[in-house]
């Protein structure tokens, strides 16, 4: 039954994409009118990009995580929405989403112009022709982005930007030092060896977790040839499902917002589990005996992009912000308020040494360590032809089930 | 009246019990306001104003109370004429589809607020191409509202009957002129009753808000769930909180002034 | 005498309220519903109008969506019965025994609760039940320890949220009833307990079942409590959200909403009889 359905869901993903070719193929403007799909198995429907920039409309709809566009009303320490405000004369509204998904929802009304976009909903959106091609041209500081985020799968489409990089960071693994001994320095010490923390292991609450899996099975199961933990067939699926059902016995619960892991650390209702090094940071703040390591196996990971929505209704301060807020003073801003690597490497001449250390911004061997989330799709990411891979829908009715 | 000293120690008691089950929690928020902890454990290491200082300052709370009490005020406006039309409507009338009217209204609040929520912002977005907003969550409160005046109304009016408008119309007043001088009156207690509790069901709705606000407008709920997902921001929800609690027993207080007793609106009948 | 004036004026009154809700509510409903038969493109998200029963398909093949449905119902249940059993004395307090003067600030003490915010009450219980939480904290001494993050924490803080909405019900028709029965139950001999047992719970009855009407359907459309305080655990209307909010595969949570939809009508059909619905 469920196999004759993926078939099914599959054949509609395929109809999707011959569909959106479609649309292409009608389309007046754009680079190449042909089929061929990108590397990542798919053609985006040819959005216009936008060649200069114009009058400034005086607004902007942001759609943003929350601490990616500060605007002063929490705190008024806290605010680099403002000065853009006053340069541009662009009144910014913002909106905070709490999950990828979420935003891919939200675009998709059309109310927004620019969205912080996070790997795992940046080629969803592309798709879909929710958000149209950046013209780099356009963006003050382009050049001064690093240049191993430039040009990735889950920010481009046959070469073509579709957004700028805005920061990145991975998912790392926290544990209490006073409890956790020895020090893990392997993702095994939440899959193999979580039952020695039984009822005391956290992860992240989100389909997307299955790639952490997929990863750890990759560097330890050599015979499932898991080549990249996004492109997963269904047996190799299977196996990290089955996993993480092992798993499920020994989690206190999973989280999706910093505070209720951070509390969850402190109190020792959590004692090892995914983390993000901003939450390892506040943890350590208020003096819970933590600590965050890369695990040898390397990790998962986010690197977001500013994306401009195809049904803008304020391009040129859309922009305008995405310029902005690649410059390095509000880079520093935000990388320091969020917890992340910021994407311009100048950032770090404001933000100090230890900060850029401790983030490993301009770290190129670092950042090759991590699989960035990016949304798993039938066609095998990783280039297999021979079978299909599991898509997000997937992921998410497996995520369902591990939960239970 | 009960009058049997033993079982009214025993309800003395038990009441207590509950009024400490639904304090504690309660006392708790507001301890934590003043905790230095970022992350509000317990036992608090130190207390300090600093959270209350921040709160003061934060902009983004005042303009998300605001509104929320403008949301919470219209939609009570809305219900208040819907509901009282429903319920003088289905006084004393047995006509047949009584039952399914009742079910229309109850419907909004019966079924459960995920279900309302994505109902309304596939109807909103998809069918009428509005773009989510100030008024849409006014709409969306409005439509679960209605049963909370509905219900008073109707409860007033089956335990008056119909003498004293019988009487106005037989001395020659018209309908308009009976509701002023004799419905309305008759009614304003119970319309009291029935306006306060959905001003707060409004005030403190999150499920259905999140489905229905758009990207200009927070209500009070959304902003203390956004802040809690904000590094180092969580505490200052706490003060929020505790505010709330405090100035709410000055509407409370005041309607039970007015009206003599709020949730029963009973009339004179003690 | 007047039937048709008076059926016209009904009719003009029910005109603006069943517009309202007809056009704001039962089309938004009936429009969901027509969704959940859709199928939908799973990486790019866009509803594609083709119809499929594929999605209830999936509801009653895979055996976890029923796990659920049924871990949900049971708690709601749970939830009304607690609150229930919290409810009656405090109520019975309030409307038979208090002075006038208690009365009122009794009623106070019990909405003032209603405006602290759902999310900070939800919270505050996350923190009584955290290792070393106020739960522990207090218990320690008599070897008690919190439960911890589940389903009993789910239960016990929805329980504390919805609370309120039982009590109001049940005090407004414990106040329906007329002291004089009171004392003929007295009078014919009966004791106090005999009293509540035989007059006073059948009269509440229908209030009980009004109030239960908010406790069990607040509760069957939660998503966020749980996530705060359940653990690992999931709920209807968490798995709602994710497909809607997150996979944004809203034709699937809207067959899943059906599930409560069910549950609710068959609820209200059940109750209907004992006039649960005039007095809520």
């Amino acid at each position: 039954m469920t196999s004759t359905r993926r078939t099914n869901r599959a054949l509609a993903a395929l109809a999707g994409v011959a569909a959106l070719a479609l649309v292409a193929g009608c389309g007046s403007s754009g680079s190449s009118g042909t089929a061929t799909p990108g590397s990542q198995g798919f053609t985006p429907p040819d959005v216009p990009m936008q060649q200069s920039m114009g009058d400034m409309e005086g607004s902007v709809n942001i759609l943003a995580w929350p601490g990616y566009a500060e605007d002063g009303s929490n705190d008024p320490k806290v605010d680099w929405v403002t000065p853009f405000e006053k340069q541009t004369g662009c009144q910014a509204h913002v909106k905070y989403f709490a999950t990828s998904d979420e935003a891919v929802n939200l675009m998709k009304t059309g109310d927004y112009d620019v969205v912080s976009a996070s790997g795992d909903a940046s080629l969803r959106l592309v798709a879909s022709g929710d958000v149209a091609p950046v013209n780099t041209a356009l963006i003050k500081d382009y050049a001064d982005i690093e240049p191993f985020l430039k040009d990735q799968p889950w920010n481009s489409v046959n070469g073509q930007m579709y957004g700028v990089p805005h920061g990145w960071g991975a998912n790392l693994l926290m544990y209490r030092t006073d409890i956790v001994k020895p020090a893990p320095t392997s993702w095994g010490a939440v899959f193999t060896d979580a039952s020695k923390y039984q009822g005391k292991v956290t992860a992240y609450d989100s389909p997307i977790y299955i790639a952490d899996a997929a990863l750890y099975l990759m560097k330890t199961q050599p015979d499932l040839k898991i080549t990249d933990p996004y492109a997963l067939d269904q047996k190799q699926l299977d196996a990290a499902v089955s996993l993480l059902k092992d798993q499920r016995a020994d989690i206190s619960e999973y989280w999706s917002d910093y505070l209720k892991e951070v509390q969850a650390f402190k109190t020792g209702d959590s004692v090892i589990g995914t983390t993000w090094k901003v939450i390892e940071q506040v943890a350590a703040g208020e003096k819970a005996p933590v600590k965050a390591i890369l695990p040898t196996e390397g990790s998962t990971g986010w690197s977001d992009t500013w994306m401009i929505s195809s049904k803008s209704q304020h391009p040129n301060c859309a922009y305008a912000w995405m310029s902005y807020i690649t410059e390095p003073k509000p880079q520093a801003d935000v990388a320091q308020y969020f917890g992340e690597a910021p994407a311009n490497g100048k950032a770090c001449a404001i933000t100090g040494p230890t900060f850029c250390n401790d983030y490993h911004v301009t770290d190129q061997a670092f950042a090759k360590k991590i699989w960035y989330w990016t949304t798993p799709i039938t066609q095998c990411l990783d280039g297999r032809t021979d079978t299909t891979c599991t898509d997000y829908g997937d992921w998410t009715q497996a995520w369902t089930e591990i939960k239970g | 009246m009960i009058v049997d000293g033993r079982l009214k120690a025993v309800l003395r008691v038990l009441t207590g019990l509950v009024l400490l089950v639904v304090y504690v929690p309660l006392a708790l928020v507001m301890v934590n306001s003043f905790n230095v902890d970022r992350t509000f454990t317990w036992p608090p290491s130190g207390l300090t104003f600093h959270w209350w200082n921040v709160a003061a300052h934060s902009s983004g709370a005042r303009h998300a109370l605001l509104v929320s009490i403008e949301v919470a005020i219209l939609a009570t406006a809305i219900a208040l004429v819907l509901g009282t039309l429903a319920g003088l409507a289905l006084r004393r009338t047995r006509f047949f589809g009584r039952n399914v009217v009742s079910l229309l209204i109850i419907l909004p609040i019966a079924l459960p607020g995920i279900v309302t929520g994505i109902a309304l912002n596939n109807a909103f977005r998809t069918m009428l191409g509005l773009q989510l907003g100030f008024f849409t969550i006014v709409v969306a409160h409005a439509t679960f509202c209605i049963v909370t005046v509905f219900n008073n109304v109707q409860a007033r009016l089956q335990r008056l009957g119909p003498s004293f408008e019988q009487a106005s119309a037989d001395l020659g007043a018209g309908a308009f002129t009976t509701f002023r001088l004799i419905t309305f009156p008759m009614l304003r207690s119970a319309l009291l009753a029935g306006g306060l509790l959905a001003f707060g069901l409004s005030f403190d709705e999150i499920v259905v808000t999140t489905f229905t606000a758009g990207p200009q407008e927070q209500t009070l709920p959304i902003w203390i769930f956004q802040n809690l997902f904000r590094p180092n921001q969580a505490p200052i929800v706490n003060v929020v909180a505790a505010v709330l609690v405090l100035v709410s027993t000055v509407p409370i207080y005041l309607a039970q002034r007015l009206s003599g007793d709020v949730v029963s609106g009973a009339s004179g009948a003690h | 005498m007047l039937s048709r004036s008076a059926g016209l004026r009904t009719g003009l009154l029910l005109l603006p309220p069943m517009l309202w809700l007809g056009v704001a509510y039962l089309a938004a409903l009936a429009a969901l519903f027509v969704t959940s038969v859709w199928g939908q493109n799973d990486f790019t998200g866009d509803i594609e109008r083709v119809w499929t029963w594929d999605n209830y398909r999936q509801l009653w093949d895979i055996p976890v969506y029923r796990t659920i449905a049924f871990r949900t119902v049971g708690i709601a249940a749970l939830v009304t019965v607690v609150d229930a059993l919290l409810a009656f004395p405090i109520a019975l307090y309030m409307a038979k025994m208090a002075s006038p003067r208690t009365r009122r600030l009794l009623v106070i003490a019990v909405l003032m609760p209603l405006w602290a915010s759902y999310l900070v009450k939800a919270y505050a219980w996350r923190g009584m039940f955290s290792g070393g939480g106020l739960i522990d904290w207090l218990g320690s001494p008599f070897g008690l320890h919190s439960p911890g993050y589940g389903l009993v924490a789910t239960t016990v803080t929805l329980a504390y949220l919805w609370l309120p909405y039982m009590i109001l019900p049940v005090y407004a028709g414990l106040e329906r009833v007329p002291d004089s029965l009171f004392e003929a139950s007295g009078d014919l001999g009966a004791g106090a307990l005999t009293t509540i047992r035989r007059v006073v719970l059948p009269m509440a009855f229908p209030a009980v079942v009004a109030g239960s009407i908010f406790t069990f359907s607040l509760t069957l459309g939660d998503y966020i409590a749980v996530t705060i305080v359940g653990g690992a655990g999931q709920l209807i209307g968490t798995v709602v959200y994710a497909n809607v909010g997150s996979a944004n595969n809203l034709p699937f949570a809207a067959a899943f909403a059906t599930v409560p939809v069910v549950v609710m009508l068959v609820y209200l059909a059940a109750v209907r009889r004992t006039g649960a619905l005039e007095s809520l």
